[in-house]
């Protein structure tokens, strides 16, 4: 089983917790069992396309997959996935 | 409901070590996160933690936190037993109100202090959470 660590602000879509555990050969099938696990988090990780919010990134152990294979990057098990929100802004 | 968010009760240290971040980075934009917890209906920010603003270029109008100083706080927060409850950052010569650029990668449930900072110092502090319909909201800062 992979780890995928939730960020604090989508908890509240997985009952408050940080851990979600699940069998997959790759980080979108772990998204996909995250989303299909927890109604209601799915529209903060995917867009219409289906594709991973351009604000949301992913990290396989302190790897960004968009350094490695995307969405489409290999995991095994033991793996600990993170999702990350982008933090950025400004005034104008 | 007029107001579906928590009251933000800002420690005075926590509310100090911000406003002077921003002062600091001026003309720059600072950012950091904050940490504390939600008991007995109040959303309370324990202290605030002055992270690298990583943005590339002209960081007077733009602040970017990267992603393994995230996973840091977020780390961070587990092991101490706290929260990680949101991000502040300076508007430089501008009002503390989110922009575009706030909103287009807002996250909900966080908390985002804003600290308007003038040449002469901080003029004013705002927090805002993003709505289930992904816009702005005021929070109050008790």
């Amino acid at each position: 089983m992979a780890t995928l660590i939730i960020p604090t602000p989508l908890r509240k879509f997985t009952d408050g917790k940080s851990v979600f555990e699940a069998s997959a050969s790759t980080v979108k099938g772990l998204l996909e069992a995250l989303s299909t696990s927890h109604e209601g988090i799915q529209k903060h990780l995917f867009d219409d396309a289906g594709e991973l919010r351009s604000f949301i990134r992913v990290y396989v152990g302190d790897e960004d997959i968009n350094e490695l294979e995307g969405a489409e990057t290999k995991i095994e098990d033991r793996d600990e996935v993170s999702i990350i929100p982008a933090i950025a802004g400004g005034s104008k | 409901m007029s107001h579906q968010f928590l009251p933000l009760e800002i420690h005075t240290s926590a509310m100090n070590d911000m406003k002077s971040h921003g002062e600091d980075a001026f003309p720059n934009e600072c950012c950091g996160f904050f940490y504390g917890e939600e008991k007995n209906g109040v959303r309370v920010v324990l202290f605030a933690k002055r992270i690298e603003n990583v943005k590339e270029g002209d960081q007077r109008r733009r602040f970017e936190i990267s992603g393994k100083d995230y996973m840091k706080a977020e780390r961070f927060a587990t092991k101490e037993g706290l929260t990680l409850l949101g991000i502040y950052h300076s508007h430089p010569l501008h009002p503390a109100i989110p922009s575009e650029h706030d909103l287009a990668v807002a996250m909900p449930w966080f908390s985002y202090v804003i600290v308007s900072v003038e040449n002469a110092g901080v003029d004013h502090v705002r927090s805002w959470q993003l709505s289930t319909e992904r816009q702005f909201k005021e929070e109050i800062i008790k």
